[in-house]
């Protein structure tokens, strides 16, 4: 069923591809009708484009900065930038798209994305689940592999930090698996495991753990004599050095480690369920590609990309939160 | 000399005793000899300055009452018993304060009265009487406005206060002080100095401070222990400060025993101890 869906959208996207390259011709003998010759989206582009050009000149142009203007201009000054990065960003997307025909441009893949987020949670058997399901299989993994790596990275970091013969006899070991490529470890996990989930978990654990470690050694072994003074001279117990000394002074350190530590399994998921396959967003971007799909493609490369934002976005507000400064 | 180590027989007037101190420091070019042969008794209650050029090893001396260093060779002994290492009856201020800026100052001081009053203590008190010492620590200090302040909060002068404040809490026998206000600006200096006088007066502790500041060396100590220079320092002499207390600054600015005093000091380092320009 689905093969005869491919060949639909592959010869819908040839088609559109011809229709393309007819209308540039159009737009080479009329550079005035480019805009709409080639399609809506650039127009709309040109003038947001031309209207945010304008508002700026005219702010930099006023010869009496009122307060109000000031205002406008700090704040333009803050949206625009991005905003002018996005159209950018569009603009050489389309240019792309027009270039190369099997690649969607952005209002297709927007009708896509529209498509797919309107029921993102359908289920039609393990091979062809919605994208929320996948992208929620994927952060399962990611949390399960970066929790365990935080549960035994963490600790071991104090422990190495804490007591050099520990830091100089696991030195070596760190060195040397620390860069490892992180798919080295799947086959490895394939075979003790003997499953795909649990090798991708692994996989995820593997590459996540080392940020962790070496920030939190780090930051134990950068605790100043002096606080460690204070803590001999009011003859603390261990318990109290830890919880009132170590702990609150490594955390920043700690929280540097744990965002690495997310970005990299974030980063790994995609090539990890590439190959083990399941549900998951990374197996659903080579299941599109097998389809031929590329506007969801696309859109999973968004996906991920928003994700990691927010994870990242999360942690760093989580360690703000923690932080004594 | 016999060896108190009896604290009942403990002698008053060698309250602290440091006996034929040796402390040397391995480092990349060999052994280096800090202190030589020092001796010296403090008595209880007693306000000792110790003043000498930067490098002179004073901070060592220091260290060691506190037990944060060990000597290479001699002994040190604290109401009779040998300082085997460092302990909340030799409490000490940093000279940078040396704060947990993760805490507020109220948590700072109560961190220390906990551990000496708290649980571990031979007869624990209540969380109130807890409460209670680390209020009035940090009353006696003028701080009961920024108990809840951070400490990156408030001024160098406040931090050092928050400083002497937790050292007091403890309730210590010797109170150690090392450059308490080397960081602070001229006029806060003075006014913690004349402050950390009437605390002294009142609390009444034993005290050994560190400091090359020769008039606060003076203005507050029963003695002044001057050093010669490193390596290898000893105690040069030793300058009994005879002033009448309570002492004022401004009194005793036109006071001839207190000039004539400080002439000693500034001639023992800038005449017999001059230290050559590094």
């Amino acid at each position: 069923m689905s093969a005869t869906n491919i060949s639909k959208e592959s010869l819908k996207a040839i088609m559109q591809s011809k229709e393309t390259v007819v209308s540039k011709g159009a737009a080479m003998a009329d550079a005035g009708n480019l805009g709409i010759a080639v399609g809506g989206e650039t127009e709309v582009v040109k003038t947001e484009v031309e209207k945010e050009v304008a508002k700026t000149s005219s702010a930099l142009l006023s010869h009496k900065p009122s307060k109000r203007k000031t205002q406008i201009y700090s704040v333009l000054n803050v949206v625009l930038p991005p905003v002018f990065g996005v159209l950018l960003l569009l603009a050489v997307w389309t240019l792309i798209s027009h270039q190369s025909p099997s690649l969607p441009g952005p209002l297709k893949t927007w009708y896509s994305a529209i498509e797919l987020f309107s029921d993102p949670f359908y289920n039609h058997g393990p091979n062809d689940m919605g994208v929320g399901w996948n992208i929620l299989a994927s952060l399962e993994r990611v949390a399960l592999g970066f929790g365990l790596a935080a549960l035994v990275g963490i600790p071991l970091g104090f422990i190495i930090g804490r007591f050099e013969f520990m830091s100089r006899m696991t030195s070596p070991i760190i060195s040397l698996l620390r860069p490892v490529s992180p798919l080295a470890w799947l086959p490895i996990g394939l075979l003790v495991f003997k499953a795909a989930n649990p090798a991708a978990i692994w996989v995820i654990f593997i590459s996540a753990i080392w940020p962790m470690i070496i920030n939190t050694s780090v930051g134990v072994s950068k605790v100043p004599q002096d606080y460690m003074n204070v803590a001999k001279v009011l003859n603390l117990s261990e318990w109290k050095i830890v919880t009132k000394i170590l702990f609150p002074f490594v955390l920043p350190y700690m929280m540097t480690g744990v965002r690495l530590s997310i970005g990299v399994a974030w980063l790994v998921i995609v090539a990890a369920e590439m190959l083990t396959g399941g549900v998951g967003i990374g197996f659903w971007v080579w299941d599109e590609w097998n389809n031929l799909n590329v506007e969801h493609i696309i859109i999973a490369i968004f996906v991920v990309g928003i994700v990691g934002l927010l994870l990242e976005y999360a942690l760093t507000q989580i360690a703000k939160k923690f932080s004594y400064e | 000399m016999e060896k108190i180590l009896n604290p009942e027989k403990a002698n008053a007037d060698r309250y602290v005793q440091l006996e034929n101190v040796d402390m040397t420091f391995p480092t990349k070019k060999g052994d280096f000899n800090a202190l030589k042969n020092i001796n010296l008794n403090i008595k209880e209650g007693e306000f000792i300055s110790i003043i000498g050029h930067s490098g002179c090893g004073k901070s060592t001396v220091l260290n060691l009452i506190a037990g944060l260093t060990q000597p290479t060779e001699g002994l040190l002994f604290c109401a009779g018993r040998e300082i085997a290492g460092p302990g909340p009856e030799r409490a000490v201020v940093f000279q940078n304060h040396s704060l947990l800026p993760w805490l507020t100052c109220y948590e700072n001081v109560s961190l220390a009265v906990e551990r000496v009053f708290g649980a571990s203590a031979e007869e624990p008190e209540s969380k109130a009487q807890l409460k209670a010492r680390t209020d009035a620590a940090l009353e006696l200090v003028g701080l009961t406005h920024a108990t809840d302040k951070r400490p990156n909060e408030i001024s160098g002068g406040m931090k050092q206060r928050v400083g002497i404040a937790r050292a007091l809490a403890m309730e210590p026998k010797v109170l150690l002080l090392d450059e308490p206000f080397g960081a602070l600006d001229a006029l806060t200096r003075a006014n913690l100095q004349d402050e950390l006088m009437k605390i002294m007066a009142k609390s009444g502790c034993t005290a050994v401070m560190v400091t090359h500041d020769v008039d606060e060396a003076i203005l507050l100590s029963d003695r002044v222990v001057m050093m010669t220079n490193g390596p290898s320092a000893g105690i040069g002499e030793i300058l009994d400060v005879n002033l009448p207390r309570p002492r004022a600054r401004l009194e005793l600015a036109e006071d001839k025993d207190y000039n004539h005093l400080r002439s000693e000091v500034l001639r023992f380092l800038y005449e017999r101890h001059a230290k050559k320009a590094a």
